[in-house]
Order: structure tokens, then C-alpha cells, then sequence
């Protein structure tokens, strides 16, 4: 799984191409580390996880995770191709059954509308144009007053206002993945799943999509929960980053580093030699 | 920029605005071809007529009054037994596109009657309606059934798992997820459906009122064999084509209509 691992050039900071998200003037200020348990001013849904343990068949996928992640936090999931990554996200989305064990969102009943997913693949309506895309986010709220409004706000959000007109098949890679951000984001989501929605972009897209998510995340203080299998991408985005093995949380990082995070910094390269090294297992670290 | 997403603007550029006309050329060369053939005496008017001449006599037709009717009553029988056999054929695919327990219930079933050609039925239909209006009518709708009903049946079962999901995951309910995920996934296959079932209704009708009918240009047609009006047999022929022509660009201009968001049939 040497492929799955590969790490893009991180070592380019500014990109320009078509997917380019602009300066990232919206940054807050460097944020306090992350080792407090809750961000005070943060809207995130908390999540704790207990003994969750899921099996197809005979395949036992999940083998009893543990997880208690603090409202608002940014919480990067690594692992292995296989590993059952996305099995957790799916049931944290709801979109599975567990087989055994509890998922519960703090003390508050979440709606459905609280928890988003945003997947590799877009996932948009070809037969919709890109604003009437971003508005089935809404959920239930989609007929009430103001959908269009928030819908045309989440667009702006994502730096694409001016192509709602259009219809998804003209759009770039990274144009589409940014419609499925803004429906992911139209309803105001208080924890937001990834299933390694960077996957299938080329390198400067991704970096430009990275600073996107993170540049929301700080503006939506929703809880993120990313998977991906790229480890400079967790290592500079995530407050957490979590590495699953056998089944259950092997690992279990803080990155302690202020934002914005210099791609390429000493820093980041040395956490993520770490991560790499327990991913590729014993022999191979270093 | 690949090759095959350049293709389209490279036809753009070739093709100049007397695009509607382009069509048209090689039917026009042919029939003058044929048209100065049969006045240089290379085609016996016994053997094939002159277009001049089957022009006349549909113009002659056209004046007693007969040509109209003859197209009218077999417009109504192609439309009607293809409003019948569709929507049932519609309505069949939606139910075992969308139900599990419909599927079972009656795809087989259905699959296996399909295997009979259904104008092996017209004597069985002769029999059973005598050659009135309901023989046509079953004919064409029985024929125009099963391209619709399987088109659409596949259609839906090949809408994206991954869009459905979606459309779950964002809350959508059965209604909204039929309306804004379903069927317009399926659509583009209806339409395939559509247009097989429009060439198959064309063909039923054909035979069906060559075999057993009383009036209809198939009727027609053949009266004007038993009187040796080899011009009026000529006319039908084409008038078939013309209406199937016509079925056809409807057809289309639906696809184009509803389909403008397909890569295929935008036309910017
Ligand atoms: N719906 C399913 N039915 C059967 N097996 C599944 C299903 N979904 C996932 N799996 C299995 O669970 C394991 C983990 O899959 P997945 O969660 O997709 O891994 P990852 O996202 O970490 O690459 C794989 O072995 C896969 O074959
Ligand atoms: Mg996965």
C-alpha cells in the first residue's frame, strides 16, 4: 500500500491554477493549542464513541474503537487502505448500522441536518444546475423562505457565486468537490465528516481545497472528522490526528502546532516521518 | 484537453448555419436522380413510378379526401396503442425498478412472454378481435411495451448508487428522492426506450394494416396493389417514412429538451 501512502510535493506554497482559493486573508490569528476539551466558542457537535465494533460477515472491520472527540475539533483519521476508515465515518454518519457499541453526539439530540458527510466523489446532480446542487444541503429546510439565499452564501463561501448557473459537467475536479463543500456546508452542520474528499485531485488543487476546509472549519467551528490517506494532509490540517489498525485506535497524536501551518516546515515533516513510520510498520521507521 | 472533449467545438467550427439543410441533401439527390432515371426510360413506371407521378397521385388523394383519412386513422392507432402499451410498460418498469417484491413477482413472467415475437400473434389477434380496431391496437401496444418497459426498468436500476446514498444521507424522502434522483437518472435510457418503441409501433402498425384492416395507409396500400396503382403503393411506402421521420424528431426534441444537461445534448 506503498501507492496510498505517497505523499504529494508539499513543498509548493502558492498555487494559481484554476482551482486557486485566493490569499488566505481570512485567517483568524494563531489559535490556541488544542489540548483544551472544548473550544469555548465553538458551535461543533462532540462525538463519543464506545466499544463500536462492526462486522461484515465473517470480516470483522471494526474491533472496538474508542474515541471521545471535544466539540470543534479537527480530527484527522489515518490508516491503511482497508482498514476500515470509511466504515467509521459511515456509521458516525449514520449511514450504517454498528454491529455492537454506541455513537453518541454529547448531551444534545443531533438533527439529521447537524451531521454532514462530504465523500471522495463529489456526488452532485448532473440534471441540477450548481445552485439547485448546493441547495439540497438544506435537508428539510430546502422549501422553507431563504433557501435560495443561503444556498448562493454557501457558494460564495467556496468562492464559486458565479457558477451557479452552470451545470456540474462543466466544472472542474476541484470546482465540483467545492459545490459538494457548500452543500455540505449550507446547512449550517455542527460536525462535518471527509471521506478523503481530496483523493482524486491532482497536488495544487488539494493544497488550494486544504486551505479552503481549514479557512471554514475556523469560520463554522464545526467538528471535523477527516479521513485520508495522505499524512502531510493530516498533519497540517488536524488538531488530532488518530491512526486505526486491527481495527481500533492504535495511535492517537496532538499537533500542538499554530495556524496558519507552513506546509514543508521542520515541524510538520518530523510528526509526519512519525506517523509514516507507524503506518509502514516495524523495520520501516525511521 | 482531450480529444473527445475538443470534438464537439471542432464540429462547431466545420459546420455552417445551413446545418438544418445538410439532412436533406442526399434524400433530395436520390429522388432526382430517380426522377430523371424515369423520364430518361431506365425505370419502367411498372417497376417503380416516377416521383412526379406518385406526387400526383397524392395529390389526387389528397384532393378526394382519402389520403387524410387513411393517415388520420392510422396516426390514431399508432398513438393511441403507443399511449396504452407505453404507459403500462412505463408503469411496469417504475414498479419493478423500484420494488423488489413487484420484480419478482412479475419480471420473469414478463421477460419470458417477451421472447414471443408479437406479430406471430396476428392470427391468434385476428381471431380474437376479427380485424377490427382493437387488433391494431393490441398489436402496437403489446409491441411497443417491452422496449419501454425494459428501457426504463434499466434505467433505473442503473441510476448511481452513490447519488441515491446522497440523496438519503441530505434527507430526502421516497417522493423526493424518485423525483430529483431517480427519475431523472433513468431518463436518459427511457428515452432510448421511447425511441425503439416509436420504430416498433411504426412496424406493427404497417403490418397489422396490410394484414387485416379495412382502412389506415397500410389498407390503402394495399388496395391500391389489387388495382395495380403501383404510384399510390409508392406514396404509402413513403409516407410511412415520413411519419416515422416525424415520430422520431419528436422524440428528439423531447431528448433535447429535457436532457440539457447531459454533456451529449448541450448545445453550448
Ligand atoms: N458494505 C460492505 N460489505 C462488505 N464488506 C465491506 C463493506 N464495506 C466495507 N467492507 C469491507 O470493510 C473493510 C474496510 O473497508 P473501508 O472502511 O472502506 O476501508 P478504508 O476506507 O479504510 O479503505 C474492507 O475490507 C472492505 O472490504
Ligand atoms: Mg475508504
Amino acid at each position: 500500500m506503498q501507492q496510498a501512502l505517497r505523499i504529494p510535493v508539499s513543498s509548493v506554497e502558492e498555487t494559481d491554477g484554476k482551482d486557486a482559493i485566493g490569499p488566505a486573508e481570512a485567517f483568524r490569528p494563531v489559535r490556541k493549542p488544542s489540548v483544551s476539551p472544548a473550544k469555548p466558542e465553538t458551535r461543533g457537535l462532540p462525538l463519543v464513541i464506545r466499544d463500536l465494533r462492526k462486522s461484515f460477515g465473517d470480516n470483522q472491520v471494526l474491533r472496538g474503537i474508542e474515541l471521545e472527540i471535544p466539540a470543534g475539533q479537527f480530527v484527522a483519521i489515518v490508516g491503511q487502505s482497508g482498514c476500515g476508515k470509511s466504515t467509521l465515518l459511515r456509521l458516525i454518519a449514520g449511514l450504517d448500522k454498528p454491529t455492537s457499541g454506541t455513537i453518541s453526539f454529547g448531551d444534545t439530540a443531533a438533527r439529521s441536518e447537524d451531521i454532514r458527510v462530504m465523500f471522495q466523489e463529489p456526488r452532485l446532480l448532473p440534471w441540477a444546475r450548481v445552485l439547485a446542487n448546493a441547495e439540497v444541503g438544506l435537508g428539510r429546510d430546502r422549501k422553507a423562505a431563504g433557501a435560495h439565499d443561503r444556498a448562493k452564501q454557501a457558494l460564495e463561501e467556496v468562492g464559486l457565486a458565479e457558477k451557479r448557473d452552470q451545470w456540474p459537467s462543466v466544472l472542474s475536479g476541484g470546482q465540483k468537490q467545492r459545490v459538494a463543500l457548500a452543500r455540505a456546508l449550507v446547512s449550517g452542520p455542527r460536525l462535518l465528516a471527509f471521506d478523503e474528499p481530496l483523493g482524486a485531485l491532482d497536488a495544487l488543487t488539494r493544497i488550494a481545497m486544504q486551505r479552503l476546509l481549514e479557512r471554514v472549519w475556523i469560520d463554522q467551528t464545526f467538528t471535523a472528522i477527516l479521513v485520508t490517506h495522505d499524512v502531510a494532509e493530516a498533519v497540517a490540517l488536524a488538531d488530532r490526528v488518530l491512526v486505526i489498525e486491527d481495527g481500533r485506535v492504535a495511535e492517537d497524536i496532538s499537533v500542538d502546532l499554530p495556524r496558519p501551518r507552513r506546509r514543508g516546515s521542520a515541524e510538520l515533516a518530523t510528526l509526519e516521518g512519525s506517523i509514516l513510520g507507524q503506518l509502514l510498520g516495524p523495520g520501516t521507521a525511521g | 484537453m482531450s480529444l473527445i472533449e475538443s470534438l464537439p467545438k471542432v464540429r462547431k467550427l466545420t459546420v455552417p448555419k445551413a446545418d438544418g439543410l445538410l439532412p436533406w441533401l442526399v434524400p433530395l439527390a436520390i429522388l432526382l436522380v430517380w426522377q430523371a432515371a424515369s423520364v430518361a426510360g431506365f425505370v419502367s413506371p411498372r417497376v417503380l413510378p416516377a416521383p412526379s407521378d406518385v406526387a400526383r397521385a397524392g395529390w389526387k388523394l389528397l384532393w378526394s379526401g382519402e389520403l387524410g383519412r387513411n393517415i388520420w386513422v392510422s396516426f390514431w392507432r399508432a398513438s393511441i396503442g403507443f399511449l396504452i402499451g407505453g404507459s403500462i410498460g412505463f408503469a411496469f418498469g417504475l414498479a419493478n425498478g423500484l420494488s423488489q417484491l413487484s420484480s419478482k413477482l412479475t419480471d420473469t413472467t414478463l421477460q419470458m412472454v417477451r421472447n414471443v415475437p408479437h406479430l406471430a400473434l396476428i392470427p391468434l389477434v385476428i381471431l380474437w378481435f376479427g380485424i377490427d380496431e382493437s387488433a391494431k391496437l393490441f398489436l402496437v401496444a403489446l409491441g411497443v411495451f417491452f422496449p419501454v418497459y425494459l428501457n426504463t426498468l434499466h434505467g433505473i436500476r442503473t441510476v448511481d448508487p452513490q447519488l441515491i446514498e446522497m440523496g438519503r444521507v441530505y434527507g430526502m424522502t421516497d417522493g423526493e428522492l424518485f423525483r430529483r434522483v431517480i427519475f431523472p437518472g433513468a431518463l436518459p435510457s427511457i428515452f432510448v426506450g421511447l425511441r425503439f418503441a416509436l420504430g416498433i409501433m411504426w412496424l406493427t402498425l404497417i403490418v397489422a394494416e396490410t394484414i387485416a384492416a379495412s382502412s389506415g395507409l397500410g389498407y390503402m396500400a394495399m388496395q391500391a396493389r389489387e388495382f395495380m396503382q403501383i404510384d399510390v403503393v409508392v406514396l404509402s411506402i413513403l409516407i410511412y417514412a415520413l411519419l416515422g421521420k416525424l415520430a422520431d424528431s419528436a422524440s428528439r426534441l423531447l431528448e433535447r429538451l429535457t436532457l440539457s444537461w447531459h454533456p451529449a445534448f448541450s448545445k453550448h
